[in-house]
C-alpha cells in the first residue's frame, strides 16, 4: 500500500512537472511579449521594464530561476496587473472557482446517483426508458451551448435569473446547472450500468433468497459495491469542471480562474500563465491521484501491486 | 444363402453411391458465421443504432455534398441582405423577384454580412466533420501502433512505454490545448509562406495545431485498450504458429495482433470522433479554433452570442446541430460496441 501511494505520488510530481516545463517553452514560442501591447511606452521603457522582470536573459537561465524560485514558493509578480503577486491573484480568485466547481459536483451527484438507481430499478420500463433518453441527451450537449440556452431564455426572455457575476442565491442557478448537466447525465449512465452489473452478481441473489425486498437488496446490498466507479469518476469530474468553468465563467461574466487563464494567456503574462497552468494542474493530478489511493482503500478486492 | 452377416445389418443398398439429392441434404446450408457477419448481425437488429447510421449519413451528404449544389458560397456577402430571417428576402432581391427572376430563398436566413446562413452551417458541419474524422484517424493511427508494441514487446519496454502514457494520461489536457494552440499558431502561419508548405494554408495554422494536439495527447487511451488486447492475443496458439512458421515481429502484429482487435479499434475510434468534434467546438468558442472566414460549427455559435436577443436563430441552429452530431456519433458508437465488443457479448 505505502508503495502503490509513493508511487501515484511520485508521478504526479512528475507530471506537474512536465507540465510546467511544456508550459514554459510553448509560451515563449508565441511572438510578442507582455509590454508590445501597450502603445503608450517607447521602445526604452519597453526594454527597461523586460530588464527588470529579467525577460532579457536567455531562456533556459530564466527556466531555471523560476523553477528554483518557484520551488521556495515564490511565482514572481504579474506582468500586467502591476504590483500584484500572482500568488495574489489566484488566491483571491480561487475561491470563486472552486465554490462553483464544488457546488456544480454536489449537484452533480445528487441529480446522478438517485437517477441512476431509478433507472437500474425499472429496467426496460418506461421510466428507465425516459432517464436513459435524457441522458444521452445531456451528454451531447456541450457546457457553452447549454450555457448560452439558459442565459437566453431564463436571462433575457423570462428575466427570472441574473445574467451576470456570483452576488446573490439566485446567480449561482444557472452558471451551476450549465457546469452540472454533463457530470449529472454521464454519472446516471455509469450508476445505472454498474448498478445493473451487481445485481447479477452471486451475493444478490443470495439476497434475494433469504427473501429481501428487492427495493432493500439494491439499496443495502448492491449500491455499496456499485458506486465505486462512481467514486473514480469524480476526479475526472473535477478536471472537466475547471476547464469546463472557462467557458461558463467567459459566458456569465464570472471572475473567477477560468477566465484570468485564458485572458493572461492573449495578454503574454508569462508569469500568470505559469502560476494559473501550475495550480490548475497540481489540482487536477491532485484529484486523480486522491481518487485512485481511495479506490484501492474502498475495494479491498482490487489488490495493490 | 444368407446375403447378411449377423448382427451387422448391412445392406447392399448402403453401398449405392448417393444421388444428387442426398448429397444436397448433407451440404451446410448456412455459411459459417464470422466475427464481421455475427456483429453487422446484431448491429442492424439495434434500431438505435441503425437510425444514427441514417442520421450520419444524412450530415455527411448535408456537410459534404449540398455545399457544391447551393446557389450560394460560404463567403459570397449579399448585399442589402444583412440579417434576413428564415424565408425572407434583401431589398434588391425582392426588386429582381418584381423582375421576374427567381431567387433562391434564405432557408436559415442570413448574417450581418449578409451571407447565406445554411451553406455556412453546412461548411460549419463539414469543418467538424473532418476535424472529428482526421483526429480519430490520427489517433487510431499511434495509439494502436504504440499499444501494439508495448503489448507484444512486454518486459521493460512495455514498463518504460507504459509508464511514458501515465505520464501524458495525467497531464490537463485542455489546458496543454489551449496553450499549445497560441503558440504554434505563429509558427504554423510562418510555415505555411513557405514554398512547399502551402497546401497547409487551406486548413488554416489553427486547425493543424488542433491535429498536432490530438497526435500528442489524445492517443494514450487508445494506446492502453490496445495493449490490454494485444497482452491477451499474443499468448494465443495461431501467434505461436505464425512466429513458428518464421514469421517476424512487424509481420504478427500487422498481419495477426491487429487484425484480431480490429473490433475494439472500430468501437473506440467511433467513440473519438464526437469528442474531438466536442473539442474543436470548445476552442472555437474560446476564438481558438479554424480560421476566418471559414466557420466551424463554434465559431458560428460564437458570433451568434453577442446578438442572440435579436437573432436567436443564428444561435439555435449551430447549436442543434453540434448537438445531434456529438448525439448519434455517441449512439452508434455504442452501438457498434455493443455489437463488436466481445466482453459484453451476451
Amino acid at each position: 500500500m505505502g508503495k502503490y501511494i509513493v508511487k501515484r505520488v511520485g508521478m504526479g510530481l512528475l507530471s506537474i512537472f512536465v507540465v510546467a516545463t511544456l508550459t514554459f517553452f510553448l509560451m515563449n514560442m508565441v511572438p510578442g511579449g507582455p509590454f508590445v501591447a501597450e502603445k503608450s511606452i517607447s521602445k526604452a521603457a519597453q526594454e527597461a521594464l523586460a530588464s527588470k522582470y529579467g525577460l532579457d536573459k536567455p531562456i533556459m537561465e530564466r527556466y531555471f530561476t523560476y523553477i528554483t524560485d518557484f520551488l521556495k514558493g515564490d511565482m514572481g509578480y504579474s506582468l500586467r496587473q502591476r504590483g500584484r503577486t500572482v500568488s495574489d491573484i489566484i488566491f483571491s480568485k480561487f475561491p470563486v472557482s472552486a465554490g462553483l466547481a464544488g457546488i456544480a459536483v454536489a449537484v452533480a451527484l445528487c441529480v446522478g446517483i438517485p437517477l441512476g438507481c431509478l433507472s437500474a430499478y425499472h429496467r426496460g420500463k418506461f421510466g428507465d426508458r425516459f432517464i436513459i433518453v435524457l441522458a444521452t441527451c445531456g451528454i451531447a450537449i456541450p457546457s457553452f451551448i447549454s450555457s448560452v440556452v439558459l442565459l437566453y431564455t431564463f436571462g433575457s426572455k423570462l428575466n427570472l435569473l441574473p445574467t451576470i457575476g456570483l452576488n446573490s442565491f439566485k446567480a449561482y442557478i444557472m452558471p451551476v446547472t450549465a457546469l452540472a448537466i454533463y457530470p449529472s447525465a454521464y454519472i446516471t449512465r455509469l450508476m445505472r450500468s454498474s448498478l445493473l452489473d451487481v445485481m447479477g452478481q452471486d451475493y444478490i441473489r443470495t439476497a434475494k433468497a433469504k427473501g429481501l425486498a428487492g427495493f432493500r437488496v439494491m439499496f443495502k446490498h448492491a449500491l455499496r459495491n456499485a458506486i465505486l466507479p462512481v467514486v473514480t469518476y469524480v476526479g475526472p469530474m473535477l478536471a472537466g469542471l475547471m476547464t469546463g468553468s472557462f467557458i461558463v465563467e467567459k459566458i456569465f461574466t464570472i471572475p473567477g480562474l477560468g477566465r484570468e487563464f485564458v485572458s493572461s494567456i492573449t495578454n503574454r503574462d508569462y508569469t500568470m500563465i505559469m502560476g494559473t497552468t501550475i495550480i490548475l494542474a497540481t489540482l487536477i493530478i491532485v484529484a486523480n491521484v486522491v481518487v485512485d489511493i481511495l479506490y484501492k482503500v474502498i475495494d479491498p478486492r482490487i489488490n495493490l501491486k | 444363402m444368407n446375403n447378411r452377416l449377423p448382427g451387422l445389418h448391412l445392406k447392399a443398398e448402403d453401398f449405392i453411391p448417393a444421388t444428387a439429392e442426398e448429397k444436397e441434404s448433407l451440404v451446410i446450408m448456412r455459411d459459417s458465421v464470422n466475427f464481421w457477419r455475427d456483429g453487422l448481425r446484431r448491429l442492424k437488429k439495434n434500431r438505435v443504432a441503425m437510425v444514427s447510421l441514417f442520421f450520419i449519413l444524412l450530415i455527411m451528404i448535408f456537410a459534404y455534398v449540398l455545399p457544391s449544389f447551393w446557389p450560394y458560397t460560404y463567403d459570397q456577402q449579399i448585399r442589402t441582405s444583412e440579417n434576413l430571417s428564415p424565408f425572407t428576402y434583401g431589398e434588391a432581391e425582392l426588386a429582381r423577384i418584381e423582375a421576374g427572376e427567381k431567387v433562391f430563398p434564405h432557408i436559415c436566413g442570413t448574417d450581418k454580412l449578409g451571407r447565406d446562413f445554411a451553406v455556412r452551417l453546412m461548411m460549419g458541419a463539414r469543418i467538424s466533420l473532418t476535424v472529428g474524422l482526421v483526429c480519430a484517424a490520427i489517433v487510431l493511427v499511434i495509439g494502436a501502433l504504440f499499444g501494439a508494441i508495448a503489448g507484444f514487446a512486454g518486459g521493460w519496454v512495455d514498463n518504460i512505454m507504459m509508464r511514458f502514457t501515465d505520464i501524458i494520461y495525467t497531464i490537463p489536457d485542455i489546458l496543454l490545448i489551449i496553450i499549445m494552440a497560441m503558440s504554434l499558431k505563429p509558427a504554423l502561419e510562418q510555415l505555411v509562406t513557405h514554398k512547399g508548405f502551402l497546401w497547409l494554408q487551406k486548413l488554416g495554422p489553427n486547425m493543424i495545431a488542433i491535429f498536432l494536439v490530438f497526435a500528442l495527447i489524445y492517443w494514450v487511451g487508445m494506446a492502453r485498450i490496445t495493449r490490454s488486447q494485444v497482452l491477451i492475443l499474443k499468448e494465443s496458439e495461431y501467434v505461436t504458429a505464425a512466429r513458428a512458421l518464421g514469421a517476424g515481429s512487424a509481420r504478427i502484429i500487422r498481419k495477426h495482433l491487429l487484425t484480431n482487435c480490429i473490433g475494439t479499434l472500430t468501437v473506440t475510434t467511433t467513440l473519438q470522433i464526437p469528442s474531438a468534434i466536442f473539442t474543436e467546438s470548445y476552442l472555437s468558442f474560446l476564438g481558438i479554433g479554424v480560421q476566418v472566414p471559414m466557420p466551424s460549427l463554434g465559431s458560428l455559435a460564437t458570433d451568434a452570442v453577442k446578438g442572440m436577443n435579436t437573432y436567436p436563430y443564428l444561435l439555435l441552429f449551430p447549436a442543434i446541430l453540434i448537438s445531434v452530431i456529438i448525439l448519434v456519433f455517441n449512439l452508434f458508437g455504442d452501438g457498434l460496441r455493443d455489437a463488436f465488443d466481445p466482453k459484453l457479448k451476451d
